[in-house]
Protein backbone atom coordinates (compact mmCIF):
# COMPACT_ATOMS: atom_id res chain seq x y z
CA UNK A 1 0.00 0.00 0.00
CA UNK A 2 2.78 2.50 0.50
CA UNK A 3 4.57 1.33 -2.75
CA UNK A 4 1.13 2.81 -4.47
CA UNK A 5 1.32 6.47 -2.59
CA UNK A 6 4.18 6.69 -4.71
CA UNK A 7 3.28 4.73 -7.64
CA UNK A 8 -0.13 5.68 -8.15
CA UNK A 9 0.23 9.46 -8.75
CA UNK A 10 3.69 8.52 -11.31
CA UNK A 11 1.46 6.36 -13.39
CA UNK A 12 -1.38 9.15 -13.30
CA UNK A 13 1.07 11.89 -13.50
CA UNK A 14 2.57 9.69 -16.91
CA UNK A 15 -1.37 9.14 -18.31
CA UNK A 16 -2.12 12.69 -18.03
CA UNK A 17 1.37 13.91 -19.66
CA UNK A 18 0.77 11.13 -22.47
CA UNK A 19 -2.19 12.69 -23.10
CA UNK A 20 -1.26 16.41 -23.12
CA UNK A 21 1.69 15.65 -25.32
CA UNK A 22 -0.13 14.01 -27.73
CA UNK A 23 -2.71 16.64 -27.42
CA UNK A 24 0.29 18.69 -29.12
CA UNK A 25 0.21 17.61 -32.21
CA UNK A 26 -3.16 17.59 -32.81
CA UNK A 27 -4.53 20.05 -35.46
CA UNK A 28 -7.79 21.53 -33.89
CA UNK A 29 -8.85 23.17 -37.45
CA UNK A 30 -9.03 19.13 -38.87
CA UNK A 31 -12.45 18.40 -38.61
CA UNK A 32 -12.94 15.22 -39.87
CA UNK A 33 -15.19 14.98 -42.81
CA UNK A 34 -18.26 12.85 -42.31
CA UNK A 35 -17.82 12.11 -46.33
CA UNK A 36 -15.16 10.16 -46.11
CA UNK A 37 -16.36 6.61 -48.01
CA UNK A 38 -19.81 8.25 -49.29
CA UNK A 39 -20.39 8.99 -52.64
CA UNK A 40 -18.65 12.67 -53.82
CA UNK A 41 -21.82 14.82 -54.13
CA UNK A 42 -22.93 15.31 -57.84
CA UNK A 43 -22.89 18.69 -59.35
CA UNK A 44 -22.93 20.65 -62.37
CA UNK A 45 -21.18 23.57 -62.83
CA UNK A 46 -19.49 25.76 -65.25
CA UNK A 47 -16.60 25.22 -66.93
CA UNK A 48 -14.10 28.47 -66.23
CA UNK A 49 -12.70 28.42 -69.20
CA UNK A 50 -15.59 27.77 -71.29
CA UNK A 51 -18.48 28.86 -68.90
CA UNK A 52 -21.28 28.48 -71.35
CA UNK A 53 -20.21 24.85 -70.95
CA UNK A 54 -21.09 23.04 -67.65
CA UNK A 55 -19.35 19.85 -66.20
CA UNK A 56 -20.07 17.30 -63.80
CA UNK A 57 -18.21 14.62 -62.21
CA UNK A 58 -20.34 11.86 -63.74
CA UNK A 59 -17.65 12.62 -66.80
CA UNK A 60 -14.79 10.74 -64.61
CA UNK A 61 -16.94 8.21 -63.90
CA UNK A 62 -14.34 5.22 -63.96
CA UNK A 63 -11.45 6.57 -62.72
CA UNK A 64 -9.33 7.88 -59.86
CA UNK A 65 -8.97 11.43 -59.50
CA UNK A 66 -8.40 14.80 -57.66
CA UNK A 67 -10.94 17.43 -56.83
CA UNK A 68 -8.89 20.20 -55.57
CA UNK A 69 -10.81 23.27 -53.82
CA UNK A 70 -8.45 26.24 -54.58
CA UNK A 71 -9.38 30.12 -55.22
CA UNK A 72 -7.50 32.58 -56.68
CA UNK A 73 -7.90 35.16 -53.11
CA UNK A 74 -6.21 31.61 -51.26
CA UNK A 75 -2.77 32.10 -50.59
CA UNK A 76 -2.01 28.57 -49.02
CA UNK A 77 -2.63 27.40 -52.38
CA UNK A 78 0.51 29.12 -54.24
CA UNK A 79 2.61 27.57 -51.61
CA UNK A 80 0.97 24.10 -52.87
CA UNK A 81 0.49 25.13 -56.32
CA UNK A 82 3.96 23.95 -57.75
CA UNK A 83 3.42 20.70 -56.23
CA UNK A 84 -0.06 20.41 -58.34
CA UNK A 85 1.89 21.35 -61.43
CA UNK A 86 4.63 18.63 -60.99
CA UNK A 87 1.69 15.80 -60.98
CA UNK A 88 0.13 17.04 -63.47
CA UNK A 89 3.16 16.77 -65.65
CA UNK A 90 3.71 13.05 -64.55
CA UNK A 91 0.14 12.66 -65.59
CA UNK A 92 -0.57 9.96 -63.33
CA UNK A 93 -4.01 11.28 -62.12
CA UNK A 94 -6.30 13.90 -63.55
CA UNK A 95 -6.49 16.67 -60.70
CA UNK A 96 -10.20 18.39 -61.33
CA UNK A 97 -9.57 22.61 -60.02
CA UNK A 98 -12.77 23.94 -57.74
CA UNK A 99 -12.56 27.35 -57.89
CA UNK A 100 -14.28 28.23 -54.82
CA UNK A 101 -15.84 31.64 -54.07
CA UNK A 102 -13.73 33.17 -56.62
CA UNK A 103 -15.02 35.29 -60.00
CA UNK A 104 -13.64 33.21 -63.27
CA UNK A 105 -11.65 36.10 -64.64
CA UNK A 106 -9.48 36.02 -61.61
CA UNK A 107 -9.06 32.32 -61.88
CA UNK A 108 -7.93 32.31 -65.01
CA UNK A 109 -5.46 35.26 -64.46
CA UNK A 110 -4.05 33.12 -61.69
CA UNK A 111 -3.63 30.09 -63.62
CA UNK A 112 -1.86 31.68 -66.52
CA UNK A 113 0.37 33.27 -63.84
CA UNK A 114 1.16 30.09 -61.97
CA UNK A 115 0.02 27.65 -64.45
CA UNK A 116 -2.64 24.81 -65.37
CA UNK A 117 -2.54 21.87 -63.66
CA UNK A 118 -6.29 21.16 -63.89
CA UNK A 119 -7.77 18.61 -66.07
CA UNK A 120 -10.93 20.98 -65.77
CA UNK A 121 -11.45 23.98 -64.06
CA UNK A 122 -14.98 24.83 -62.88
CA UNK A 123 -16.31 27.90 -61.19
CA UNK A 124 -18.42 27.53 -57.75
CA UNK A 125 -18.60 31.12 -57.33
CA UNK A 126 -21.33 31.33 -54.80
CA UNK A 127 -19.84 28.13 -52.87
CA UNK A 128 -22.96 25.82 -52.97
CA UNK A 129 -20.69 23.02 -53.82
CA UNK A 130 -18.04 23.73 -51.18
CA UNK A 131 -21.21 23.40 -48.81
CA UNK A 132 -21.95 20.30 -50.35
CA UNK A 133 -18.44 19.05 -50.05
CA UNK A 134 -18.05 19.92 -46.28
CA UNK A 135 -15.36 22.82 -47.42
CA UNK A 136 -14.44 25.58 -44.70
CA UNK A 137 -11.32 26.48 -46.37
CA UNK A 138 -9.20 26.38 -49.11
CA UNK A 139 -7.07 24.50 -50.21
CA UNK A 140 -8.63 20.86 -49.90
CA UNK A 141 -8.01 17.97 -51.61
CA UNK A 142 -10.53 14.86 -51.86
CA UNK A 143 -9.14 11.80 -53.75
CA UNK A 144 -12.02 10.08 -55.39
CA UNK A 145 -12.51 6.95 -56.90
CA UNK A 146 -13.87 4.94 -60.48
CA UNK A 147 -17.06 4.19 -58.50
CA UNK A 148 -17.23 7.91 -57.54
CA UNK A 149 -16.66 7.75 -53.59
CA UNK A 150 -14.50 9.83 -51.67
CA UNK A 151 -11.79 7.79 -49.99
CA UNK A 152 -9.44 10.85 -48.76
CA UNK A 153 -9.60 14.00 -47.85
CA UNK A 154 -6.69 16.78 -47.32
CA UNK A 155 -7.15 20.49 -45.61
CA UNK A 156 -4.44 22.72 -46.34
CA UNK A 157 -1.73 22.62 -49.08
CA UNK A 158 -0.81 19.47 -50.73
CA UNK A 159 2.72 18.52 -49.89
CA UNK A 160 5.33 16.07 -51.71
CA UNK A 161 5.14 13.93 -48.75
CA UNK A 162 1.68 13.74 -48.73
CA UNK A 163 1.63 13.23 -52.06
CA UNK A 164 4.19 10.69 -52.13
CA UNK A 165 3.26 9.06 -49.11
CA UNK A 166 -0.45 9.04 -48.96
CA UNK A 167 -2.52 10.42 -51.92
CA UNK A 168 -0.36 8.38 -54.92
CA UNK A 169 -0.44 5.10 -53.11
CA UNK A 170 -3.78 5.18 -52.01
CA UNK A 171 -4.90 5.82 -55.76
CA UNK A 172 -2.52 3.27 -57.51
CA UNK A 173 -4.35 1.09 -54.87
CA UNK A 174 -8.22 2.08 -55.59
CA UNK A 175 -6.88 1.96 -59.42
CA UNK A 176 -6.27 -1.61 -59.23
CA UNK A 177 -8.83 -2.39 -57.73
CA UNK B 1 -6.76 13.88 13.33
CA UNK B 2 -8.89 13.85 10.06
CA UNK B 3 -5.47 14.45 8.48
CA UNK B 4 -4.27 11.09 9.74
CA UNK B 5 -6.77 9.33 8.77
CA UNK B 6 -7.23 10.94 5.08
CA UNK B 7 -3.37 9.59 4.48
CA UNK B 8 -4.12 6.76 6.35
CA UNK B 9 -6.43 5.52 4.14
CA UNK B 10 -5.54 5.16 0.82
CA UNK B 11 -9.18 4.68 -1.09
CA UNK B 12 -10.25 8.27 -1.26
CA UNK B 13 -5.93 8.80 -3.13
CA UNK B 14 -7.30 6.20 -5.62
CA UNK B 15 -10.84 7.79 -6.33
CA UNK B 16 -8.92 11.27 -6.86
CA UNK B 17 -6.38 10.00 -8.96
CA UNK B 18 -9.18 8.30 -11.22
CA UNK B 19 -11.07 11.68 -11.18
CA UNK B 20 -7.91 13.42 -12.18
CA UNK B 21 -7.49 10.35 -14.83
CA UNK B 22 -11.29 10.84 -16.24
CA UNK B 23 -10.43 14.55 -16.47
CA UNK B 24 -7.62 14.30 -18.66
CA UNK B 25 -9.46 12.04 -21.27
CA UNK B 26 -12.73 14.17 -21.12
CA UNK B 27 -10.79 17.34 -22.28
CA UNK B 28 -8.48 14.72 -24.87
CA UNK B 29 -11.67 12.96 -26.02
CA UNK B 30 -13.84 16.53 -26.46
CA UNK B 31 -14.37 17.84 -29.81
CA UNK B 32 -11.51 19.78 -31.72
CA UNK B 33 -11.37 23.03 -31.45
CA UNK B 34 -12.21 22.78 -27.75
CA UNK B 35 -8.34 22.13 -27.20
CA UNK B 36 -8.09 25.63 -27.29
CA UNK B 37 -4.39 24.60 -29.37
CA UNK B 38 -3.57 27.30 -31.39
CA UNK B 39 -2.40 25.75 -34.61
CA UNK B 40 -0.56 27.87 -37.58
CA UNK B 41 -3.72 28.26 -40.15
CA UNK B 42 -2.65 25.86 -43.32
CA UNK B 43 -5.91 27.46 -44.74
CA UNK B 44 -6.70 30.74 -46.51
CA UNK B 45 -10.31 31.89 -46.45
CA UNK B 46 -12.22 33.84 -48.65
CA UNK B 47 -12.49 37.53 -48.20
CA UNK B 48 -15.58 39.32 -47.93
CA UNK B 49 -16.50 39.89 -51.40
CA UNK B 50 -19.73 41.90 -50.83
CA UNK B 51 -21.12 43.49 -47.48
CA UNK B 52 -22.94 41.44 -45.20
CA UNK B 53 -26.05 40.36 -46.33
CA UNK B 54 -27.90 42.23 -43.76
CA UNK B 55 -31.17 41.84 -45.14
CA UNK B 56 -32.81 38.20 -44.13
CA UNK B 57 -34.58 36.73 -46.44
CA UNK B 58 -37.17 35.43 -43.85
CA UNK B 59 -39.86 37.71 -43.80
CA UNK B 60 -41.82 37.20 -40.23
CA UNK B 61 -40.64 38.08 -37.28
CA UNK B 62 -41.54 34.84 -35.56
CA UNK B 63 -38.91 32.99 -38.80
CA UNK B 64 -36.30 35.66 -37.87
CA UNK B 65 -36.18 34.49 -34.43
CA UNK B 66 -36.37 30.73 -35.38
CA UNK B 67 -33.38 31.06 -37.08
CA UNK B 68 -31.91 32.98 -34.83
CA UNK B 69 -32.50 29.54 -31.79
CA UNK B 70 -30.75 27.88 -34.74
CA UNK B 71 -28.13 29.87 -35.66
CA UNK B 72 -27.13 29.74 -31.90
CA UNK B 73 -26.95 26.20 -31.89
CA UNK B 74 -24.76 25.96 -35.03
CA UNK B 75 -20.86 26.40 -34.77
CA UNK B 76 -18.86 28.47 -37.12
CA UNK B 77 -16.64 25.99 -39.24
CA UNK B 78 -13.77 28.79 -39.59
CA UNK B 79 -13.75 30.51 -36.13
CA UNK B 80 -14.02 27.47 -34.41
CA UNK B 81 -15.71 29.38 -31.11
CA UNK B 82 -18.10 31.39 -32.96
CA UNK B 83 -21.43 30.01 -33.41
CA UNK B 84 -22.89 30.97 -36.96
CA UNK B 85 -24.81 33.59 -35.48
CA UNK B 86 -22.11 35.45 -33.78
CA UNK B 87 -19.52 34.67 -36.72
CA UNK B 88 -18.66 37.24 -39.97
CA UNK B 89 -16.57 35.00 -41.22
CA UNK B 90 -17.76 34.68 -45.35
CA UNK B 91 -18.32 30.78 -44.94
CA UNK B 92 -20.36 31.63 -41.95
CA UNK B 93 -22.64 34.42 -44.36
CA UNK B 94 -23.06 31.37 -46.81
CA UNK B 95 -24.10 28.72 -44.12
CA UNK B 96 -26.99 31.15 -42.48
CA UNK B 97 -28.13 31.74 -45.78
CA UNK B 98 -28.21 28.27 -46.46
CA UNK B 99 -30.00 27.45 -43.69
CA UNK B 100 -32.29 30.51 -44.19
CA UNK B 101 -33.18 28.85 -47.77
CA UNK B 102 -33.68 25.69 -46.14
CA UNK B 103 -36.00 27.06 -43.71
CA UNK B 104 -37.84 28.65 -46.63
CA UNK B 105 -37.76 24.93 -48.06
CA UNK B 106 -39.93 24.07 -45.11
CA UNK B 107 -37.74 22.05 -43.28
CA UNK B 108 -37.56 21.23 -40.06
CA UNK B 109 -34.69 22.40 -37.70
CA UNK B 110 -33.70 18.77 -37.14
CA UNK B 111 -33.48 18.30 -41.12
CA UNK B 112 -31.45 21.44 -41.52
CA UNK B 113 -28.94 20.24 -38.72
CA UNK B 114 -29.02 16.46 -40.21
CA UNK B 115 -28.16 18.61 -44.01
CA UNK B 116 -25.47 20.41 -42.30
CA UNK B 117 -24.06 17.63 -39.90
CA UNK B 118 -24.13 15.49 -43.51
CA UNK B 119 -21.92 17.89 -44.66
CA UNK B 120 -19.35 18.69 -42.18
CA UNK B 121 -19.78 16.64 -39.33
CA UNK B 122 -21.15 16.68 -35.72
CA UNK B 123 -18.26 18.90 -34.97
CA UNK B 124 -20.76 21.92 -36.54
CA UNK B 125 -23.54 21.18 -34.08
CA UNK B 126 -22.88 22.67 -30.75
CA UNK B 127 -24.65 20.12 -28.73
CA UNK B 128 -23.10 16.95 -29.97
CA UNK B 129 -25.28 13.97 -29.86
CA UNK B 130 -24.72 11.41 -27.34
CA UNK B 131 -23.39 8.90 -28.95
CA UNK B 132 -20.18 6.15 -28.88
CA UNK B 133 -17.55 8.71 -29.18
CA UNK B 134 -19.34 11.37 -27.42
CA UNK B 135 -20.42 9.42 -23.84
CA UNK B 136 -17.60 10.27 -22.35
CA UNK B 137 -17.67 13.38 -22.60
CA UNK B 138 -21.47 13.67 -21.68
CA UNK B 139 -21.40 11.50 -18.54
CA UNK B 140 -17.47 12.08 -17.70
CA UNK B 141 -19.04 15.45 -15.64
CA UNK B 142 -21.71 13.16 -13.60
CA UNK B 143 -18.50 10.40 -12.93
CA UNK B 144 -16.57 13.08 -11.45
CA UNK B 145 -18.85 14.42 -9.36
CA UNK B 146 -19.91 10.41 -8.47
CA UNK B 147 -16.05 10.12 -7.38
CA UNK B 148 -16.00 13.50 -5.81
CA UNK B 149 -19.01 12.65 -3.49
CA UNK B 150 -17.74 9.28 -2.86
CA UNK B 151 -14.36 10.73 -1.79
CA UNK B 152 -16.21 13.29 0.34
CA UNK B 153 -18.54 10.57 1.82
CA UNK B 154 -15.69 8.33 2.82
CA UNK B 155 -13.36 10.86 4.18
CA UNK B 156 -16.72 12.05 6.37
CA UNK B 157 -17.49 8.47 7.24
CA UNK B 158 -13.83 7.89 8.08
CA UNK B 159 -13.62 10.99 10.49
CA UNK B 160 -17.05 9.81 12.05
CA UNK B 161 -15.85 6.52 12.76
CA UNK B 162 -12.46 7.20 13.63
CA UNK B 163 -12.63 10.10 15.75
CA UNK B 164 -12.89 8.54 19.18
CA UNK B 165 -10.75 5.69 18.76
CA UNK B 166 -8.27 7.22 16.38
CA UNK B 167 -7.32 9.42 19.34
CA UNK B 168 -5.67 7.16 21.30
CA UNK B 169 -3.78 5.74 18.61
CA UNK B 170 -3.20 8.93 17.35
CA UNK B 171 -1.99 9.85 20.85
CA UNK B 172 0.14 6.86 21.49
CA UNK B 173 1.74 7.07 18.64
CA UNK B 174 3.27 11.10 18.95
CA UNK B 175 5.82 10.13 21.80
CA UNK B 176 7.69 7.91 19.03
CA UNK B 177 7.63 10.89 16.68
CA UNK B 178 8.85 12.97 19.29
CA UNK B 179 12.39 12.04 19.29
CA UNK B 180 12.62 14.64 15.73
CA UNK B 181 10.77 16.75 18.20
CA UNK B 182 9.58 20.18 17.20
CA UNK B 183 6.84 22.46 17.87
CA UNK B 184 3.68 20.83 16.88
CA UNK B 185 4.12 17.79 18.97
CA UNK B 186 2.95 19.30 22.00
CA UNK B 187 0.43 21.18 19.80
CA UNK B 188 -0.68 17.53 18.66
CA UNK B 189 -1.13 16.39 21.57
CA UNK B 190 -3.18 18.66 22.68
CA UNK B 191 -5.15 18.42 19.93
CA UNK B 192 -6.16 14.73 20.80
CA UNK B 193 -7.69 16.26 23.91
CA UNK B 194 -8.86 19.36 22.12
CA UNK B 195 -12.84 18.53 21.78
CA UNK B 196 -12.00 20.46 18.48
CA UNK B 197 -9.95 19.59 15.97
CA UNK B 198 -7.61 22.16 14.54
CA UNK B 199 -6.89 22.34 10.82
CA UNK B 200 -3.75 20.78 10.06
CA UNK B 201 -0.67 22.67 9.75
CA UNK B 202 1.83 22.20 7.42
CA UNK B 203 4.26 20.95 9.72
CA UNK B 204 1.28 18.30 10.95
CA UNK B 205 1.41 17.22 7.19
CA UNK B 206 5.09 16.73 7.28
CA UNK B 207 5.17 14.54 10.92
CA UNK B 208 1.92 12.20 9.61
CA UNK B 209 3.97 11.56 6.71
CA UNK B 210 6.81 10.55 8.32
CA UNK B 211 4.53 8.81 10.95
CA UNK B 212 3.22 6.44 7.71
CA UNK B 213 6.89 6.14 6.59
Amino acid sequence: MKALRFILPAVVFAVIAWFLLAGLDRNPRDIPSPLIGKPAPDFSLPVTHDLARTWSPQALRGKVWLLNVWGSWCSACQVEHPVLNDLARSGEIPIVGLAWKDMPENSIAWLRRLGNPYSVVVSDVQGRVGIDYGVYGAPETFLIDGAGIIRYKHVGPVTPELLQQKLLPLARELAAS
Amino acid sequence: MNTHRRLVNPRPRLARSLAALLLGMVAWLSLPGTTGIAVAQSQSQPAREAPTPAASLLPTQAERERFHALAEELRCLVCQNQTLADSDAALAADLRREVEELMLAGRSDDEIKAYLVQRYGDFVLYRPPLQRNTWLLWLGPFVLLLVGATVWWRVQRAHRAGLRPADAGAGASVPAASASGGPGTAAARGGARTPEPQPASDADLERARRLLD
